[in-house]
C-alpha cells in the first residue's frame, strides 16, 4: 500500500490540452473518487499514474518514488477496466493468476491467492470457465479478483460499474466498499456518477475541462460547493439556480422578486450573483407569510420516496424535493420558503462560492 | 405459405448446386484427363468419364520427369514466403494498428503505391538488382521476391485483425507486469490466430502459383518450381495434356492439405475480420 502524489501534471494529446495542472495528493489506504462529466480528462488522469499514458509535464510520485519514466509493469499497480479486459482465451483463473505468474510466484502460492481471492468474491464455481461463458456481472467480479489476487501498492478503477444494470450496479457498489473495507489498500475511483462517487469516497475530486473544481469529503461538496460546477453536478435531482443582482441588501431576482442575503455573505451593490437552492431545501409551507412565495404547481413527479415538484417561480422552472405525498397538485398554488442558511450564492463572473 | 419456403429452399439449393459445379467443373476436368489415356484423349475429346482410366501419367511425372524436384522447390519457396511474410507482417501490422509514430502516413502512402504497379514493370529491374547478388536462378532469390511483394498486403490484412482486438487487453497486461512484448505474445497473438491463418494461406496460396518471376529469374531445373515447370510438357509441337493434368492433380495436394490443416482459423478468421469493431 502506499500514497500517491500528483504534482502539476499535464498533459495534452498533439496540440489539445487535456489535463491542466492537476495537484493532487492521496495518503496511503484512501479511497479517492475522480468525478465529472465525460471527456473531462478523468481517465487520462488515471492512466498516467498507471503508465498507459505518457506525462506531458509535471510528476507523480509513489510512496515518494518517482515513477513518471517507470514502466507500468513496475509500479506495482492494479486496475479495473470499464470493459473489464479479461483475456478471452484464458480461463477465469487463469486471468487473475496471470500477473502472479508473471512475477514468477510459485505455484502453491499462485493457487492459494486465487483461492483466497475467489471465494471473497464469490468465484470458486466459475474458475474454470472462459469470459465468454460469464454474465457482464461475473465478468466484474473477475477483473476485480483479477485486481486483488496479488496485492499491489495502489488499485485503480475507471468506470469499473457502467456497463452492469442499475440493480447490479449498487450491489457491487457496496461490495467494492466493503472490500475496500477489508483490504484498506489506496485507490482512485474513475466515475461519471456522482452518486457513486458520494457513497464509495473518502475524498471525492470533481473535475471539469481538465481542471480540478473541488477536492473534499462527499459531504463537503454536498454542503458547500466551491463552485457552480460542482454545485450543478453533485446531488439529484440537481440544484436550482436562480441568477440575480445584489440591490439593497437583498438579492433581486431577473423577474422581479426578492431573496434575503443569507448571514455571513458580503455583497457589493450590484453584484451579478447565482442563487443555488437545493430541492430539498425548499419547504413547502402552509401559508403565504412574510419571505414566502406563491407559485403554481407545474409538475409532479413521483419517485416513490419521495415527490419532485416542479413550480413556476423566480422566473424559471424551480425544483421542489419533498417527502410528503400529496403536497401538491397540478395547476394549485403552492407557498414555499427559502431556508437563508441553506442558499448557496456564487459570483456570475468567478462562477466561484460567496461565503 | 410453407410449399412456398420449400420452393425457395430448392430453388435456393439449385442454385448453390449450379454455382458449385460452375466452379469445380474445371478441378473435375483436370482429374479426368489426367486419368485418360493418352491414346483417348483425343478420340474420347469430350465424354465425361474416359472408357478406360489409367495412373500411367502418375507414374511418369513422379518417376521420369523433374516433378518431384519442382514440388519441393515450390514448397520450400512457399512454406518460407508465408511463414516469413506473416511474421513480418504480424509485427509491422501491430505497430500499424497501435502506435502513432512519425511518417506513419507515409508510409502506409508507399505500402499502397507498391501495390499499385503492374508486375511486369518490375521484372527488369529485379533482375537487375538480384543477378549482381548472386540470387537469380536461386530459392533465396524468389522467397526475397516473393516476400517484398507480399508483405504489405498482408500487413493491411494483419492490421485489420489487430484492430479488432482492444486494446484495453494489452494494457491489463502491461499492468499485470507483462512487457509491451509479452503481452503482445501471449495475450494479443492467440487472440489473431484466426488473422495469421489467413494470411499464411493468402501468402502460401499466392507464392505457390506464381508464375511470371519463377520463369523470369529462374532458368536451371535445379531452382524450378512447380508453374514454370509446367510449361516444360509444352513444346513446341504439341502439348503433353495428360501428363501435365497429372502434374496439376499433385500440385493441388500441398494447398488442399495446407488449407485443411488451417481451415478451422481460416473460416473463424474471415468472419472475424469481416465484423470486426
Ligand atoms: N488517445 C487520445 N488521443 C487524443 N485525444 C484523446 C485521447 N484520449 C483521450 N482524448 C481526449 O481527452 C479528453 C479526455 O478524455 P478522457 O480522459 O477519456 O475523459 P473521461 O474519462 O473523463 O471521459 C477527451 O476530450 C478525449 O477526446
Ligand atoms: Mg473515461
Amino acid at each position: 500500500m502506499a500514497s500517491i502524489t500528483i504534482q502539476s501534471i499535464t498533459k495534452t494529446f498533439g496540440t489539445v490540452p487535456v489535463l491542466h495542472d492537476i495537484d493532487l495528493s492521496i495518503a496511503d489506504g484512501e479511497f479517492v473518487v475522480l468525478v465529472g462529466p465525460s471527456g473531462c480528462g478523468k481517465s487520462t488522469l488515471l492512466r498516467m499514474i498507471a503508465g498507459l499514458e505518457d506525462i506531458t509535464g509535471g510528476e507523480i510520485r509513489i510512496d515518494g518514488r518517482r515513477i513518471n519514466e517507470v514502466a507500468p509493469k513496475d509500479r506495482d499497480i492494479a486496475m479495473v477496466f470499464q470493459s473489464y479486459a479479461l483475456y478471452p482465451h484464458m480461463t477465469v483463473a487463469d486471468n487473475m493468476s496471470y500477473s502472479l505468474k508473471l512475477r514468477k510466484t510459485a505455484r502453491e502460492r499462485i493457487a492459494e491467492a486465487v483461492g483466497a481471492a475467489a471465494g471473497k468474491l464469490g468465484l470458486d464455481p466459475l474458475l474454470e470457465r472462459r469470459p465468454k461463458a460469464l454474465s457482464g456481472g461475473q465478468r466484474q467480479r473477475v477483473a476485480m479478483g483479477r485486481a486483488i489476487v496479488r496485492h499491489p501498492k495502489a488499485f485503480l478503477f475507471d468506470e469499473p460499474l457502467s456497463n452492469l444494470d442499475a440493480r447490479l450496479r449498487e450491489q457491487m457498489r457496496a461490495e467494492i466498499k466493503r472490500l475496500h473495507k477489508a483490504i484498506g489498500a489506496t485507490s482512485v475511483y474513475v466515475t461519471h456518477d456522482q452518486i457513486e462517487a458520494m457513497t464509495l469516497a473518502d475524498r471525492i475530486v470533481a473535475m471539469h475541462g481538465g481542471i480540478i473544481q473541488q477536492v473534499g469529503n462527499p459531504l463537503d461538496l454536498y454542503d458547500r460547493p466551491a463552485n457552480l460546477f460542482v454545485a450543478g453536478f453533485i446531488g439529484s435531482p440537481a440544484m436550482n439556480f436562480v441568477d440575480g443582482h445584489c440591490r439593497s441588501g437583498a438579492i433581486e431576482t431577473d423577474d422581479g422578486s426578492r431573496i434575503a442575503v443569507p448571514g455571513g455573505i458580503d455583497l457589493a451593490e450590484g453584484q451579478a450573483v447565482t442563487v443555488g437552492i437545493r430541492p430539498e431545501h425548499v419547504r413547502i409551507v402552509a401559508g403565504s407569510g412574510a419571505g414566502s412565495y406563491t407559485a403554481r404547481v407545474d409538475l409532479v413527479e413521483p419517485t416513490g420516496f419521495g415527490t419532485i415538484v416542479h413550480v413556476r417561480l423566480l422566473g424559471q422552472d424551480l425544483k421542489i424535493y419533498t417527502l410528503e405525498r400529496g403536497a401538491a397538485e397540478v395547476g394549485e398554488p403552492l407557498h414555499i420558503a427559502l431556508d437563508g442558511d441553506r442558499l448557496h450564492v456564487f459570483d456570475r463572473e468567478t462562477t466561484n462560492r460567496i461565503g | 405459405m410453407t410449399r412456398k419456403r420449400i420452393v425457395l429452399t430448392v430453388l435456393h439449393r439449385l442454385a448453390i448446386l449450379a454455382y458449385v459445379a460452375f466452379a469445380l467443373f474445371p478441378l473435375f476436368w483436370l482429374l479426368k484427363v489426367s486419368v485418360t489415356p493418352t491414346s483417348l484423349l483425343y478420340t474420347e475429346g469430350i465424354r465425361l468419364w474416359p472408357s478406360r482410366a489409367s495412373l500411367e501419367h502418375y507414374a511418369f511425372v513422379l518417376t521420369h520427369s523433374s516433378f518431384p524436384t519442382f514440388f519441393l522447390n515450390s514448397t520450400i519457396v512457399s512454406a518460407s514466403t508465408a511463414v516469413i511474410v506473416t511474421i513480418v507482417a504480424a509485427l509491422a501490422g501491430y505497430a500499424m494498428s497501435r502506435f502513432v509514430f512519425r511518417g506513419k502516413y507515409w508510409i502506409v502512402g508507399l505500402l499502397l503505391l507498391t501495390q499499385m504497379f503492374p508486375l511486369v514493370m518490375l521484372i527488369a529491374p529485379m533482375f537487375k538488382m538480384l543477378s549482381p547478388l548472386g540470387l537469380t536462378n536461386s530459392l533465396t532469390g524468389l522467397v526475397i521476391v516473393y516476400v517484398a511483394f507480399n508483405v504489405p498486403f498482408a500487413t493491411f490484412l494483419m492490421q485489420s485483425f489487430f484492430d479488432g482486438i482492444p486494446k484495453d487487453l494489452e494494457d491489463a497486461a502491461m499492468i499485470d507486469g507483462a512487457t509491451r512484448f509479452t503481452a503482445f505474445r501471449q495475450i494479443i497473438l492467440p487472440l489473431t490466430l484466426p488473422g495469421i491463418a489467413a494470411t499464411l494461406g493468402f501468402v502460401f496460396t499466392a507464392a505457390w502459383s506464381e508464375l511470371l518471376f519463377a520463369l523470369m529469374l529462374i532458368s536451371g531445373n535445379q531452382a524450378t518450381t512447380f508453374p514454370v515447370g509446367l510449361l516444360s510438357f509444352v513444346s513446341k509441337f504439341s502439348v503433353d495434356f495428360g501428363q501435365m493434368m497429372a502434374a496439376g492433380v499433385l500440385a493441388l495436394i500441398p494447398a488442399c492439405l495446407f488449407f485443411l490443416l488451417i481451415q478451422r482459423y481460416l473460416v473463424q478468421g474471415l468472419t472475424a475480420g469481416a465484423v470486426k469493431g
